[in-house]
Order: C-alpha cells, then sequence, then structure tokens
C-alpha cells in the first residue's frame, strides 16, 4: 500500500497538523518507509488471535459514580495561552 | 569530604543515617557538579532552592530518626513528569511555559520520601526517540567518548538526560520511562543499571502519556541495589491510575540475595541477530557463562514471533500516541500559535501543533493517524494488537517451562555519534529491537552494565523476568553485576 501525496495531505488533516503543500512528497516519502517496515506483520498467522487490549488480563475497576474533587478554576485555567472571566478562550467556532 | 556526588545511594543513605554527612553536603556536592557540567546538556531545567530546601527538611528528618531510604537522596527526574511548580514540557516546544499544578505520582512518593530533586533532565521529545536528538533543547552529549576521540556519542534515549546525568555524577539516581527501551538502551550506552517494571508497578499518573499501553515508569542508577531501594519508593498502586496494580509492593532490596543456584535462565535464539557486533556476542557469551558459573542452569529458548515485535511497536506505540497528544490544541496549556486574519479554531489547532510538535513526533502521530483510520484500522491496528498477543504468548510458554529469567543483549550497538542516524527514522528505531519486546509483554526488564567494546564504551546485557517478580530479577541482575565487575566511570572531560 503506498500512500500518494493526497493522502499524506489527507491524514495530516485528520492529525490536525498544518502540513505545506511543498513538503508534502517528502512526508508521503516518511510515511512509505515506515509502512513498508510494518508491511512484515502480514507474513504473520494471526488467524483466531484476540487483538490485545491489554498486558494484563483485568477489568477496568470502577469507582462510585460522586464528585471527588473540584473548585479549581484557578488552577485549572492558570496555564491557558487565553483565559478570560473564567473560561478557556478561542478563536470564533460558529460563524 | 570530597565528591560526595560520586556515592550510590545505599552508600550515601548509610552515611546519612550514621550523621557521617548530610543532605545539605551531598546536595551541594550535586548541584556544584551539576553546574560544572552544562557541555553535557543533560539538566534542562534546574532547581537548586527546591533542591536545597528538600535537603534541609531532610537532614531534619534524618535527625529525628524518620529516615526512609531514600530520605536525603539528590535525584534528576526526568522533564517527562509532572512537578508542580517546576516546568515539565516532556521535551517539547508545544508545552513551552507549562508549570503543572500539581505533582506525579511517582515523584510525589519519592518527594514523601525525603528525595530530592535537582532539576529536570533532557530526554526525547515525548520520550519519541532513541538518541536524544529530537528535543527542543537540543542534544544530550554522553560522558563517554571513544578512547582519544573527541567525537560527540550520543547518551541514547528517550531518557538520555537521566542517562548521561548519572554517569556523570551529577545526581545519585534519576527516574526514566520506558515505552520501548528507553531506560534501557541509554542505559547501556552509558553504563549504569537501568530498570522498567513490569507494567502497572509504578503509576503513570502525572507523567506525560505517550503509549498508554507500554508506558512504565523506572529507576536509573549507579547499581542494582540502588534500583531496588528507588523502585521501592517508586511503586504501588495508585487509585489515580487505573491500570496500576493492586499488588502488596515487596522488599526489592531484600530480594537480592546473591542467590541463584538453581534457577533457570534462558538464551533467545531470536536475539542473534545477523550484523551484530563481536564484542556484544561476546559480551552476551561471557554473560551466560557468569550466571552458570553463579549456579544457574542455562537453556536455549525461542521466542518466534521477536521479529516482528518492532513491527507491532511501529504501529501500536503511534496510534497511541495520535490520541494521547490530540489533548496538545493550544487551548488548555503551552504553545499557542499566532493567528492571521479570519483564523478560525481548526487553523488554530493545525498551526499550533506544527509550531509545537517536532518532526519525529509529527511524522509518529500522523502514522498514528493514519494506521487508526477508518478502512486501515483491521490491516494495521488490530493486525498489530494480534501479532503483540502472540509474542507475549511466546514468553508466556518459556516461563510455563521452568524459566525463570531470559538473558539478551541490552542494544544491537554501543553508543553511536550524534548525528549519524538521525536521517532514517527506520534505522533509529532498530535501537530497541532487543528491548521493545518487553514492553509489548508487560514484563520487568533490566540493563546491567556488563564490560566495555573495543573502543572503551560500555555495553549492557538484559534481563528480563516474570511478570511481578522485578525481586527475583534484580537478584539474578545483581549477581551478573558482581561477577562482571563493572567498574569503569568516563573522564571528565565536560
Amino acid at each position: 500500500m503506498s500512500i500518494d501525496r493526497d493522502t499524506a495531505r489527507k491524514v495530516a488533516k485528520l492529525a490536525r497538523i498544518k502540513v505545506e503543500e511543498d513538503d508534502l512528497d517528502a512526508l508521503a516519502g516518511e510515511f512509505n518507509a515506515i509502512l513498508g517496515f510494518v508491511e512484515q506483520l502480514n507474513e504473520v498467522d494471526v488467524e483466531g488471535v484476540e487483538p490485545m487490549t491489554s498486558v494484563t488480563p483485568m477489568r477496568l475497576k470502577r469507582r462510585e459514580d460522586v464528585v471527588t474533587d473540584g473548585n479549581q478554576q484557578e488552577k485549572i485555567l492558570s496555564n491557558a495561552p487565553d483565559a478570560r472571566e473564567g473560561f478557556f478562550a478561542v478563536p470564533k467556532v460558529v460563524e | 569530604m570530597s565528591e560526595l556526588n560520586k556515592l550510590t545511594v545505599a552508600e550515601a543513605r548509610d552515611k546519612l543515617r550514621a550523621g557521617d554527612i548530610t543532605s545539605v553536603e551531598l546536595t551541594e556536592a550535586c548541584l556544584a557538579a551539576t553546574e560544572a557540567a552544562s557541555a553535557l546538556n543533560a539538566v534542562v531545567h534546574h532547581t537548586p532552592e527546591l533542591a536545597r530546601e528538600q535537603a534541609k527538611a531532610a537532614d531534619a528528618r534524618l535527625q529525628a530518626g524518620d529516615a526512609p531510604a531514600m530520605c536525603g537522596i539528590p535525584l534528576g527526574i526526568k522533564d517527562l513528569f509532572c512537578t508542580k511548580g517546576v516546568p515539565s514540557q516532556a521535551a517539547s516546544a508545544i508545552l513551552n511555559g507549562f508549570r503543572p499544578e500539581y505533582e506525579s505520582t511517582v515523584t510525589s512518593q519519592l518527594f514523601d520520601a525525603g528525595a530530592v530533586m535537582i532539576g529536570k533532565l533532557n530526554m526525547d521529545e515525548f520520550a519519541m526517540g532513541s538518541s536524544n536528538e529530537t528535543s527542543t533543547y537540543g542534544n544530550v552529549v554522553n560522558p563517554w567518548r571513544r578512547g582519544n576521540e573527541d567525537t560527540a556519542l550520543t547518551p541514547g534515549g528517550s531518557s538520555g538526560g537521566s542517562a548521561a546525568a548519572v554517569a556523570a555524577d551529577l545526581c545519585l539516581a534519576a527516574t526514566g520511562t520506558d515505552t520501548g527501551g528507553s531506560i534501557r538502551q541509554p542505559a547501556a550506552f552509558v553504563g549504569i543499571t537501568g530498570l522498567k517494571p513490569t507494567y502497572g508497578r509504578c503509576s503513570r499518573w502525572g507523567i506525560v502519556a505517550f503509549a498508554s499501553s507500554l508506558d512504565q515508569a523506572g529507576p536509573m542508577t549507579k547499581t542494582v541495589r540502588d534500583a531496588a531501594i528507588m523502585l521501592q519508593a517508586m511503586a504501588g498502586h495508585d487509585p489515580k491510575d487505573s491500570t496500576s496494580a493492586e499488588l502488596a509492593v515487596p522488599d526489592f532490596e531484600a530480594a537480592i540475595t546473591g542467590d541463584i543456584r538453581g534457577k533457570t535462565v534462558g538464551i533467545p535464539k531470536e536475539y542473534r541477530m545477523e550484523g551484530m557486533p563481536d564484542d556484544i556476542e561476546a559480551l552476551w557469551a561471557t554473560g551466560r557463562e557468569m550466571l552458570a558459573d553463579a549456579g544457574a542452569k542455562i537453556v536455549d529458548i525461542s521466542l518466534p514471533h521477536t521479529k516482528y515485535a518492532l513491527p507491532a511497536y511501529y504501529v501500536v506505540a503511534p496510534a497511541e500516541a495520535s490520541s494521547n497528544l490530540a489533548r496538545y490544541d493550544g487551548v488548555r496549556y503551552g504553545h499557542r500559535a499566532k493567528l492571521g486574519q479570519g483564523d478560525g479554531i481548526t487553523e488554530m489547532y493545525e498551526k499550533t501543533r506544527a509550531e509545537g510538535f517536532g518532526a519525529e513526533v509529527k511524522r509518529r502521530v500522523m502514522i498514528g493517524t493514519y494506521v487508526l483510520s477508518a478502512g486501515f484500522y483491521d490491516a494495521y491496528y488490530n493486525r498489530a494488537r494480534r501479532v503483540r498477543a502472540l509474542i507475549k504468548k511466546d514468553f508466556e510458554d518459556v516461563f510455563a517451562q521452568g524459566v525463570d529469567a531470559i538473558l539478551t543483549p541490552a542494544t544491537p550497538s554501543a553508543a553511536f555519534p550524534l548525528g549519524q542516524e538521525f536521517d532514517d527514522p527506520v534505522q533509529m528505531y532498530l535501537n530497541d529491537v532487543f528491548t521493545v519486546t518487553v514492553n509489548l509483554a508487560g514484563l520487568p526488564g533490566i540493563a546491567v552494565p556488563a564490560g566495555l567494546d573495543g573502543q572503551g564504551l560500555p555495553l549492557g546485557l538484559q534481563l528480563i523476568g516474570k511478570p511481578w517478580e522485578e525481586g527475583e530479577l534484580l537478584n539474578f541482575a545483581q549477581t551478573l553485576e558482581t561477577r562482571a565487575g563493572f567498574v569503569a566511570k568516563p573522564s571528565n572531560w565536560w
């Protein structure tokens, strides 16, 4: 499976990483090198093998559905690039 | 007393408890060594004020007779750990300026035990790399050099700053994290001990996530005994990490008895790689003899899916990374790109991530996005997870046959020059060929320095243990350490 320029553009878009048009060919080349390496997995007979979800067979723990912490608005906003009036601020989302 | 920074954790602990030295003296020695070692670029955020404050508090505890083993011990902390009020940015520009409002569980356990932090240590960006060349802070330089050459060598990665700092005696020990070999490979490259515990032994809470099903924190130390002492303080169940194991933490140091008689050590034939340097082949054979000489039974074993570990890793790890790193969007913390007229929220995300992530991180996030995307999920991601199950079963099978530990080389080469492999990602990935299987199977693994190559560079051996048997693994490791008698240190050129 070979990745072309258009696929590279699409993947960059899905990952929300801006890639300049001029860089797409090089990026596609890098993807192909890595995916070429990964192709070896097709040699393995995986018939009947369940995909692993966790290295230790365990059921994820559940906790009571109660508030455990909160009231930390100031702390939560303290690292925000743009916080106003107790909120994270972002560019306009809806026209 | 001079050169206190050269003490091991165990030596310092005993001297501190005996009142021969104070933590303040020990800490000052480490701070001075750190000041003088800027050429290594291992320490990227210095915290001398915090260190002095912690050292004073530790001395008070020691005087009061309340002194856990790590009390008063100066440590370096990998930049991947969130440390309250201290920059913690995973060596990424996207976390520029981030100062956590909280403390990771592992560092808070270490500090509760009285440990002192001299600073945050350099690493590969988001722990993605094997040479510490992807860091926003620049490369770390290995304290070791080849013979009389002055070629700058890599300390390995991703915990390259931790490795260099411990090898150069800037601190007594350091925290590391290991997703595919990031503790063990750098430890081997600088001639120190590096332990990756069983997945779930240490809490991942507050450690910047790379690949959550593989990441595990562990100690990087000058000796095997130190690794046992430090792991003791780092390990334990944490309700804030649902994958941390609800198991009692045994006394790891007490497990080091020096007696491995009657134990069985497996030698996996698949780890004999074509083109492996003779020095490493010879070291592996010597390691085998040393364990046999100590009374262990050596058996040949097969781990048939070894070859597929790296390809499986380079699907699973990027997939998890693409999901984990989605949080860096310029909204809640770190860098936000300057926006142009008319730019909306999508442009903000795309520009922020393009500016904030380095090339290797972008590459892995996008590969991860691709293997998880509709139409490819089964062919790549699910297939890799199936192969991962087979790799884990390989280990379960040999342990079921009575094998207690597995001996392999730690790395396929000694430390290489900075820049040598940087332009070829796939070549760089091969550094983890002997270590990555252990992460995929969730097992404990330890790198122990065991000799020097023809150019005078350290080489390590790896021991792999059964799940939750770090104590037994440390006992094997110490046997190897004692018999190898590795005492070489890099000469101070920095």
